[in-house]
């Protein structure tokens, strides 16, 4: 080792110089991957969103085509349950960033749905069929599991009732237990099951749910505080604080 | 700089048994531990570690002769740091998929033991080539525990090998029930444990002198 050169200035020296070479390596690997990066982020987004339509296996491959043709992004203000222009700021609105200002959000109450704030104005994925008409909505959840926020998109019919898909996109749950929320088994139980009974949301994530009950899905064994983060998710989500005035307005419809 | 093939071969191959960096100096179990889950994940994660010791043994080597000792440790450590994000970074761009599973463990690459123990042990008194391959040596000694864990967790946890159904499990229809214990990041401890307790059956060598 180099312990007989050592003086104040060269140590400086080498310590500057090793700093200098390594920061360039890291932002030019930074900048020069960032279209990259962003692009991925993006397909996985849309990817879930087409799982979420049912238009996954007929996309072929081609995600960004099919998205393009089948699927329309609109903007919901939950309160109101109408639509809105595309909020301002940057080119793609992310309502989880929106959560986070104080403007654009309001305090979550009376509900252990897991998060604090919620966005004013929430993205819904309108999918169309070949002839433009809407045939199903797919709306944006999210909310405590066991381990931490799990966010997820609902698919419904166009009649705002009848559930098509429940997909997760983004959970740390345990694998095997809560991760089965993954399983193609139990995301298959969701197809045809109702959100209201007449106004009252009555659908239900319950242990030895029969798979002929229209209003309740069969809980993950094992995976109960999961289960129950479904549910709690659910019923924000489709209650008057979450989707519940845009379901009931059907402004899809007009 | 004599690179024979015999000290070659040695600083290539040795880290896999006589001196697996898990195995023998029980460094780098956190991740072992926790990615070991799939076999994929485990797979990338080998690659990943192999390819940051490699270059950090190598950039460090290089420049060895130049680093005071007084602020070695910290020189190496930004060395290294760099070097994870950009693997990182590149994770993010081509696999997306798997640097998401990954998550957080791709940056504790920096922690992880065994880069800052071949930097210090090997690299600081070596020359380049060496010091590179002693660095891919000790990621595949790393890697080839990753692989072993990594298969059996996944093949009695979740029946699958690489995500292809191997033993068909009874939620799907099948008539295997899956081992959740397996699936939990600490049954690793289990098979390390019984990993070393092999390698030191078949190498007595390596068991350690009672005090």
């Amino acid at each position: 080792m180099s312990a007989k050169k050592e003086t104040i200035g060269s140590t400086v020296g080498i310590v500057i110089a090793v700093c200098l070479a390594c920061s360039i390596v890291v932002s030019s690997a930074a900048v020069g991957l960032r279209s990259l990066q962003q692009t991925n982020e993006n397909l996985d987004k849309q990817t879930n969103i087409l799982e979420a339509a049912g238009l996954l296996e007929q996309s072929n491959g081609d995600i960004g085509g099919t998205f393009d043709k089948f699927v329309e992004e609109k903007y919901v203000d939950l309160d109101s349950g109408s639509y809105v222009d595309k909020p301002e700021g940057s080119e793609v609105y992310d309502m989880y960033k929106a959560a986070k200002v104080e403007a654009t959000s309001v305090k979550v109450e009376g509900s252990n749905v897991g998060f604090q704030r919620r966005a004013n104005v929430a993205s819904v994925y309108l999918v169309k069929d070949d002839s433009g008409d809407v045939s199903r909505i797919i709306m944006p959840i999210h909310g405590s599991g066991l381990w931490d926020l799990m966010y997820g998109f609902l698919a419904v019919d166009k009649d705002g009732n009848t559930v098509r898909e429940v997909v997760y996109y983004q959970q740390k749950e345990t694998p095997g237990l809560g991760g089965e929320v993954l399983n193609p088994a139990w995301k298959a139980k969701w197809d045809g099951k109702k959100l209201f009974k007449g106004k009252e949301l009555a659908i239900k994530v319950k242990k030895n749910a029969s798979a002929d009950d229209l209003y309740a899905v069969d809980a993950l064994s094992g995976a109960t505080l999961t289960s129950n983060g479904i549910q709690n998710t659910l019923t924000y989500w489709l209650g008057e604080n979450g989707f519940g005035p845009y379901l009931t307005n059907k402004p899809w419809k007009s | 700089m004599a690179t024979d093939t015999k000290e070659v071969k040695k600083v290539l191959f040795g880290p896999i048994l006589d001196s697996n960096p898990i195995a023998l100096h029980i460094l780098g179990i956190c991740s072992a531990l926790a990615i070991t889950t799939k076999l994929e994940t485990a797979l990338v994660m080998s690659l990943a570690l192999t390819s940051v010791t490699a270059f950090s043994n190598l950039f460090i080597s290089i420049i060895r002769n130049h680093i005071p000792s007084s602020v070695r440790i910290i020189v190496q450590m930004t060395i290294i740091a760099s070097l994870v994000i950009v693997v990182d970074q590149i994770l993010k761009a081509y696999s997306y998929e798997i640097s998401k599973q990954l998550s957080v463990f791709v940056g504790l690459i920096i922690t992880n033991c065994i880069v800052m123990g071949r930097a210090e042990a090997y690299a600081m008194k070596s020359p380049p080539m060496m010091s590179f391959l002693d660095g891919i040596g000790n990621g595949i000694g790393y890697s080839m525990v990753l692989i072993v864990i990594g298969t059996v967790k996944e093949l009695f946890g979740f029946g699958t090998i690489l995500g292809f159904e191997i033993l068909p499990l009874v939620q799907n229809g099948g008539w295997y029930q899956a081992n959740g214990l397996l699936i939990l990041p600490f049954s690793s401890f289990f098979l390390i444990g019984g990993l070393i307790w092999v390698i030191r059956t078949i190498r007595p060598e390596q068991v350690e002198p009672k005090e």
